[in-house]
């Protein structure tokens, strides 16, 4: 009963944020500056027409009456019509987010388990060369931007070794093999980056659980090595990982802009910023509250999982 | 490979070091003890002593920087630093079992207790279809009460004792050789602590294990243990018969350490409380004579070049001191007369009054009673000593005097006659000065960033305005007060021990000349011997200054030592309030006398100890909160009838339906 109540709970707070977001990102549209009939039609176009065509968009109208509209047709999945492409914009935000999806569907494949499973081995060998090799090299990843290390890729492996394709856009008709082998180089990048973050939470996890009286009480009791770790240790040790994987899953969606351009892959990211370098302010604003979604979805998930996880939180909050 | 005949555990020439910074630095040496089968065998000793190192070297659970140097442990007759990874499994498995400090860390958090019960039986090998029963029965064993329901449970919903004896069922799960018990009862309250010491001692008996006991408190080391040895800066210093030994101490550490405890009968305007000067060596490497004679009133220069060795004083007894004759005739390091009162002045109202305050938490369909109608008066100079168990309110009524939380709004809280507002927030500078606390734990209450100058400063200059060359006069008259040398001020706490910081911690509650201090157990956390210096640090400086005190405190003997007046707590209730002296000696509350009896001296508490624990604050009994555990209650009327907490004899209140001299009273007790 107190689970539903909760869940129900976090809920509501996922809304809200949205909610907020959704004011925000309008009033953000808002103030670009600039006319949007005048924006579309170009400097040389006459007043006659900019009005029309601000009139037809519906852009005179009060802001209250936008907001109402807009967000109201969000709701009912109507996402409004691409300014650029004069068309509606739902279709081009699913595609480019089934696309993102894709890429970091297969970029958290890879970091999750290798990025724990690192910080484990980190902690069981702490201060050891391995330890202090996983935590270099992870640090040292993390702070590589992506567009360096996505550069010296396509330098090495597309240009010089020809071992993968130059662009992440698999052919059309692309079976699941041929998409992941497109898809493996781009999500290197934002292997390197997430990493170091996660190896880092995991192993300072498990150097708490390695170093605390409930372990001792374990390996007193005369349990092998394998049974404190798999029993005791694992489950608490990994505990703050998930909430920090769950944060990067909404960068994993949505900050994917720059290694999108890279390799020329026509993602959520990529999507944005051309709707913003075109001021295409329905697909810009449709497409931030897409990636919000996602990301408040994957923020929740964190959440309800670390709950069930952790006995000792009560769900609903306060005691 | 086990001897049956062999000692439970034979400790030979022990010397063990962690590496710090590349360094040995030693924390045992040379020591030595043997435990028989079945013996009870207590190493007592202040922190740093290295007593729970021994602990681990036992269980060879050594921090990886720590090393056996030299010695041998021999458990069961077995070479326990011999061992491989698998016969020490077994060792760990079979032979020796362990009970740890604190029970709500000992536990896995996201582990139910009846699958962490259960674990010990599969290592045992127990097939997997009896472990959980075996668990249960187990639980049973430990007087857990509904252990169905408990095994399904997770840690953080179980009390301190309820968890401490799930640690005791699986430590004696296995039916251990040697149970290793590492104060076992310092993180519970007074009332558990006496009930887990008879569930330990009981099925001691009934397992017929030896028992190493670690622990600080000599009150329950002599209550628990056949022989005990005297740990002093990694070395035994004394051996023998805890009996013999704590009546008549043979070194002058032991000496000295017994002198600290506040007696029975012994008050601050009695006596001060003799200390052990100086501090624990922070190396052992430059000592070349005997451990302790840098603080022993006895040393000569004998005492400084040469090590004494163990003497054998009288029949099982040895002590390691050149003087051991003259041990018990060590002087005093504080003399004996407590300091002059300077301001007694007579009073005509008190410092701080407070009548009718209450504190409901929870919502206004589930309201939690936290405090319910409470009116005391301090009155200047005087300490008034506020006991009870954990959940009885004590802490909460130290807020809603000192404003952190608001009371409920029909209590009044008034300073010199003056009224409070209900938060600290909304009062004025000059009551904030007047109304101090002192912390339990001064780690946590000083900021480790800023330096001992900026913490005892900073009140001085919000507060009372004090800047520039009368801040630093100021500064330098308040350190003289607190006995702390000003070359501590651009230290920062961490360079501090426990009993300086404390220090710190006073000197800043007194920054701003206050009228009442409030202090939070402020010596729980110390040693006896720093405990000893810091409460007469607080009677003096109540002499000089005739502030006054609410002490609050779950040590009995440190409350009967400081307060002229004891208010005594149960479930948000004023049971009993007067007179130290006649709390104590009674006629005195049923609930006041459980809690004596539970005071772990008092071995015959019998039938008066407490059962079971506090009732929740949420669904207090009816009628009198107390009929529930009560020893003394008469029938239906406690059930149906709070009584009135009604004035016995001059300022003594007693909340029972009892006549007076259906009361118990100290001295009749058996």
């Amino acid at each position: 009963m107190r689970l539903y109540r909760a869940i129900l709970y976090r809920l509501m707070l996922a809304v809200i944020t949205l909610w907020l977001l959704s004011v925000i990102v309008f009033a953000g549209c808002q103030i670009l500056p600039g006319d949007v009939g005048r924006a579309i039609l170009g400097p040389f176009a006459d007043a006659r027409s900019v009005a029309a065509l601000n009139h037809q968009l519906g852009v005179d109208r009060p802001l209250l009456v936008q907001y109402w509209s807009w967000i109201t047709g969000m709701l009912h999945g109507n996402m409004g019509q691409s300014y650029t492409y004069r068309a509606p914009v739902a279709p081009f935000i699913g595609h480019a987010l089934l696309n993102s999806l894709k890429l970091a569907g297969i970029a958290f494949v890879l970091v999750v388990p290798l990025g724990i499973l690192g910080g484990v081995v980190a902690a069981l060998r702490v201060n050891t060369w391995v330890d202090r090799t996983i935590v270099i090299a992870g640090l040292s990843a993390t702070v590589v931007p992506e567009f360096v290390s996505g550069i010296v890729f396509i330098m090495v492996f597309s240009i010089w070794l020809r071992i993968f394709p130059l662009t992440a856009t698999p052919p059309s008709h692309a079976g699941f093999f041929t998409t992941i082998y497109y898809l493996l180089m781009p999500s290197i990048p934002l292997f390197m980056i997430l990493f170091g973050y996660i190896a880092r939470m995991a192993r300072a996890g498990m150097i708490e659980a390695l170093t605390s009286d409930y372990t001792r009480t374990a390996v007193l009791k005369g349990l092998t090595y394998r049974q404190v770790i798999w029993r005791h240790v694992l489950r608490n040790a990994l505990l703050p990982t998930i909430t920090v994987i769950a944060t990067q899953t909404g960068y994993l969606i949505g900050g994917l802009v720059v290694v999108e351009t890279l390799f020329n892959y026509h993602g959520i990211g990529s999507l944005i910023f051309a709707a913003a370098k075109a001021k295409d302010f329905p697909m810009l604003a449709a497409g931030i509250l897409v990636i919000g979604v996602v990301y408040v979805g994957a923020n929740l998930i964190a959440d309800l999982l670390y709950s069930a996880l952790n006995p000792r939180i009560s769900f609903g909050g306060r005691e | 490979m086990q001897d049956a005949t062999a000692a439970a555990l034979e400790v030979r020439d022990l010397d063990i070091a962690y590496r710090v910074r590349g360094r040995d630095r030693q924390v045992i040496r040379g020591l030595s003890f043997r435990i028989g089968r079945g013996e009870t065998f207590g190493l007592v000793g202040e922190s740093g002593c290295g007593k729970s190192t021994v602990a681990l070297a036992v269980t060879r659970y050594l921090p990886n920087n720590g090393r056996v140097r030299a010695g041998g442990i021999r458990i069961a007759g077995e070479d326990a630093l011999a061992m491989d990874a698998a016969a020490l499994r077994r060792l760990r498995t079979r032979s020796i079992s362990m009970v740890y400090q604190d029970p709500g860390r000992a536990l896995n958090p996201s582990i139910r207790v009846g699958q962490q019960v259960a674990e010990v039986f599969e290592i045992a090998g127990v097939p997997a279809s009896e472990r959980m029963d075996r668990a249960e029965a187990m639980l049973e064993r430990v007087r857990i009460v509904d252990a169905g329901r408990v095994m399904s449970r997770y840690p953080h919903q179980l009390s301190g004792g309820m968890l401490q004896r799930v640690v005791i069922a699986m430590a004696l799960a296995v039916d251990p050789t040697l149970l290793i018990l590492d104060e076992p009862t310092t993180a519970l309250d007074a009332t558990v602590e006496a009930e887990v010491l008879d569930l330990i001692e009981t099925l001691r008996a009934e397992m017929g294990s030896s028992v190493l006991f670690i622990g600080h408190n000599l009150a329950v080391i002599s209550r628990m243990c056949a022989r005990v040895g005297v740990l002093y800066a990694g070395t035994l210093v004394e051996e023998g018969p805890t009996r013999d030994v704590f009546a008549g101490p043979r070194h002058p550490y032991t000496v000295g350490l017994l002198r600290c405890l506040p007696q029975a009968g012994l008050s601050k305007h009695k006596t001060r409380l003799d200390t052990i000067p100086g501090f624990l060596p922070t190396s052992l490497a430059g000592i070349r004579g005997c451990v302790f004679a840098e603080r022993c009133g006895l040393a000569q220069d004998i005492c400084r070049a040469e090590e004494p060795p163990l003497i054998p004083v009288s029949e099982g007894r040895l002590s390691r001191c050149h003087f051991h004759e003259q041990a018990p005739d060590l002087p005093r390091s504080t003399p004996p007369a407590p300091l002059a009162n300077r301001q007694k002045t007579q009073a005509f109202r008190p410092v701080v009054r407070a009548a009718g305050i209450g504190k409901t938490f929870g919502s206004p369909t589930a309201p939690i009673y936290a405090l319910r109608d409470i009116s005391i008066e301090i009155w200047p100079g005087e300490t008034l000593g506020l006991v009870g168990e954990s959940g009885s309110g004590k802490t909460t009524l130290a807020k809603l005097l000192l404003g952190l939380t608001a009371p409920d709004p029909d209590g009044v809280i008034e300073l010199n006659g003056q009224k409070l507002a209900p938060v600290a927030t909304k009062r004025q500078p000059a009551e904030l000065e007047a109304l101090q606390i002192v912390f339990q734990n001064p780690d946590a209450a000083l900021n480790r960033s800023q330096t001992i100058r900026r913490i005892i400063s900073r009140p001085m200059r919000k507060l009372g305005g004090y800047r520039g060359g009368k801040l630093a006069t100021k500064l330098t008259e308040l350190m003289s007060h607190i006995r702390l040398a000003e070359r501590y001020l651009p230290m920062r706490p961490r360079q501090l021990s426990g009993g300086l910081k404390q220090r710190v911690a006073i000197a800043r509650a007194f920054a701003g000349d206050p009228r009442i201090v409030v202090c939070d157990e402020p010596t729980s956390a110390l040693d006896v011997s720093v405990q000893a210096a810091i409460l007469n640090l607080l009677a003096d400086l109540q002499a000089e200054q005739g502030v006054s005190y609410l002490f609050v405190s779950h040590d009995l003997r440190v409350v009967r030592y400081i307060s002229d007046r004891i208010a005594v707590l149960y479930l948000g209730r004023l049971m009993e309030i007067g007179p130290a002296e006649a709390v104590f000696l009674g006629p005195h509350h049923p609930y006041t006398e459980s809690l004596m009896a539970a005071s772990a001296s008092e071995e015959a508490g019998g039938s008066l100890r407490l059962k079971g624990e506090i009732p929740s604050a949420m669904r207090p009994p009816s009628g009198c909160v107390f009929h529930t555990r009560c020893p003394r209650k008469i029938g239906a009327i406690c059930e149906e009838q709070e009584p009135a907490l009604i004035q016995r004899e001059g300022d003594h209140a007693i909340r029972c339906h009892l006549e007076r001299d259906q009361l118990g009273r100290a001295d009749a007790r058996p």
